[in-house]
């Protein structure tokens, strides 16, 4: 009885998080151009999709600002974390409060004064300034993931490997390095997520000719969402399963690589 | 030609957040000897090596390594290495990786790192070790890595911080033994660090006794032992028993009360002053035969020989022999002179630190 009750229970959380996006997949192989009528299989939307401009540039641009962002992100979050563990407990605790509050602050906030920002020093919005913008709101999350790695480090590891005639680059990336890569890459990848995710700072700080896929997709909400969307949308939920499932494959080969 | 130093610290002091943790501390190193820093936990012994090592800039003072400077010299560039007191081994990398990793950055062969990787992991017992992880070793063996993979570089000075701390005891005494043997053969310069007063005094030409940064005394193992110049080292080198004694005059000290033949002179007349002696060397006889009468209070058998604590004249003295005396018997107790040894009381640790320094 216990069982089934507790089989029941988890079906239902699964139903409850998966029917939205399984609804939004059935759909986007529908033939027809209704929501509320099955009218046949088809992979129209998806020809469509492919076909279409508008959709494919805003998907490159979403993709290459999320993969930048999270790039420059982590370059200067992890050098950023050199720097915090080398200061004495009381200054590092004041700039981790630092760097928490852009983690809390209001999307709207942000967007808005980095809007005003590139305003004021007469940097007019294009691809670049919603780059910069991501690249701003990165930082924070690789910080948060990172420093935690550094703060487990091997004790003394950097200065053994100096002891041991290395120079302090090649120290640190033979020693250190591979210690902290496990926050680096989720470092990355949250910054990478983040930065595909969001539509507010986007939306404040794009030009007039550029989209992303969330502010296509807003844009299109006044005019009627054309089922390609749905085909978009079950394109890019199948590409986050199959990369958290090699995610998941790859740390735990890890864990028993180290084991 | 008087022997060059090849290191020498000269009037380094050292603080954190305001405590002093090193003060003035000059120290000679010789080549190829063997020096122990001796001393108990908190003393800057760790501090000692690091600014050695280069990890740490005293505040004031120089180190100089065959006459030149090396204070402001980065760690990666001085012929000094290290093995760590928390062995601070690359988790990313297997044991062979380990060892051969200062071998690897100086440029050797191939062919030449594994051979000396194998012939260092047969020197700390851990033979076929190569592939293992380092997660993988326990405590001991970690700590036997750190060994092979400092001396592997054949450096010219080798700096060990409580390299034995985490071995038992027959493994420690094997590796005792390896090492001199190893320092024999590759002519290095050992600064090894311990609070074991044991392993200190079988193990070095030198031994320097530190308390509270600073140093105590130093000297050969024997002069240590047997000759300690203040409470702290009588105290710290083995047990003895520190009994207040007056000097009434040369040759002639008084101890509870009785008059005990000495052999010490020029402390004057009427003086205070600490008195040493070790507990083999009291000898235990009949009541009357010896200077203070007693009755035996303990008796524990300590593998050899019987230590016991015996109470005479208001104190209790603490005496080892091979014949065992039980508790409850009456006994009698005397020292030959040339065992008691006599030291001035410190007057304040400044003035005992400045009587050091001279
Ligand atoms: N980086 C540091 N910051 C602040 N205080 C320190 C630092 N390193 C050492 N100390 C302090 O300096 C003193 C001496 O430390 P040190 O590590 O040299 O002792 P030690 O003689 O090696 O002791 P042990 O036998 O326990 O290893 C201690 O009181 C310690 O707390
Ligand atoms: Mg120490």
């Amino acid at each position: 009885m216990k069982k089934v009750l507790k089989g029941i229970y988890l079906a239902l959380i699964i139903l409850f998080l998966y029917l939205p996006i399984f609804t939004l997949m059935v759909l986007s192989f529908n033939e027809g151009k209704t929501m509320n009528a099955w009218t046949g299989f088809s992979f129209r939307w998806y020809r469509e999709m492919f076909s279409n401009r508008t959709i494919m540039e805003a998907l490159g641009n979403t993709l290459t600002i999320a993969f930048w962002a999270a790039a420059a992100a982590t370059v200067v979050g992890v050098m950023a974390c050199i720097g915090l563990n080398a200061m004495k407990e009381k200054h590092r605790s004041f700039f981790m409060g630092l760097n928490n509050i852009p983690l809390l602050n209001a999307d709207i906030v942000t967007g808005i004064s980095l809007m005003l920002s590139f305003l004021l020093f007469g940097i007019s919005l294009n691809y670049g300034t919603v780059l910069f913008a991501h690249i701003t709101f990165c930082i924070p999350y690789v910080i948060l993931s990172v420093m935690p790695k550094f703060r487990q480090l091997e004790n003394h590891t950097f200065e053994a490997a100096l002891d041991l005639g290395a120079s302090p680059a090649y120290a640190f990336f033979k020693v250190v390095l591979p210690d902290i890569m496990p926050g680096i890459i989720s470092g990355f990848l949250l910054s990478f997520t983040m930065s595909v995710d969001d539509f507010v700072i986007t939306h404040f700080t794009r030009g007039a000719g550029i989209n992303t896929l969330s502010t296509l997709v807003y844009s299109q909400v006044k005019v009627g969402i054309r089922p390609t969307l749905y085909a978009l949308s079950t394109v890019i939920f199948a590409a986050v399963f199959v990369i958290l499932i090699l995610v998941n494959i790859i740390s735990n080969k890890r864990e028993e690589k180290r084991a | 030609m008087r022997q060059m130093a090849l290191i020498e610290l000269v009037d380094i002091s050292k603080s954190f957040d305001g405590e002093l943790v090193l003060d003035e501390f000059n120290l000679k190193i010789k080549e190829n000897e063997f020096i122990t820093l001796l001393g108990p936990s908190g003393c800057g012994k760790t501090t000692t090596l690091r600014i050695l090592g280069g990890f740490e800039t005293p505040d004031t003072g120089r180190v100089m390594f065959q006459g030149e400077d090396i204070t402001d010299l980065a760690p990666n560039k001085r012929q000094i290495n290290t093995v760590f007191q928390k062995y601070a081994l690359f988790p990313n990398m297997n044991i062979a990786e380990n060892i051969a990793f200062g071998l690897k950055i100086s440029g050797k062969s191939k062919e030449y790192i594994k051979d000396k990787v194998k012939y260092a992991l047969k020197l700390v017992n851990l033979s076929g070790y190569e592939k293992r992880s380092v997660d993988s070793l326990s405590g001991g063996q970690q700590q036997r890595i750190a060994i092979a993979r400092a001396i592997v570089n054949e450096p010219r000075v080798l700096l060990l911080d409580e390299p034995l701390g985490a071995l038992d005891l027959k493994l420690r005494q094997e590796m005792q033994y390896e090492l001199i043997r190893l320092k024999n053969e590759l002519g290095i310069t050992f600064l090894y660090v311990t609070h074991d007063q044991e392993e200190a005094l079988t193990m070095s030409d030198k031994v320097v006794v530190m308390n509270q940064g600073y140093i105590q005394q130093m000297g050969t193992p024997e002069e240590i032992y047997n000759e300690p110049e203040n409470a702290f080292v009588a105290d710290f080198i083995g047990d003895s028993n520190i009994i207040d004694g007056v000097m009434m005059e040369d040759r002639i000290v008084k101890i509870c009360g009785c008059v005990f033949p000495c052999i010490d002179e020029g402390f004057g007349k009427k003086k205070p002053v600490d008195v040493v002696i070790r507990p083999e060397d009291i000898i235990i006889g009949k009541p009357g035969e010896g200077i203070l009468d007693g009755v035996v209070t303990s008796n524990v058998f300590i593998g050899v020989h019987y230590e016991m604590c015996i109470e005479a004249g208001g104190f209790e003295w603490l005496a080892q022999n091979t014949v065992s005396y039980p508790v409850g018997q009456k006994v009698s107790i005397r020292v030959t002179p040339e065992n008691i040894q006599i030291m001035n009381k410190p007057q304040s640790e400044d003035e005992e630190a400045l009587a050091l320094d001279e």
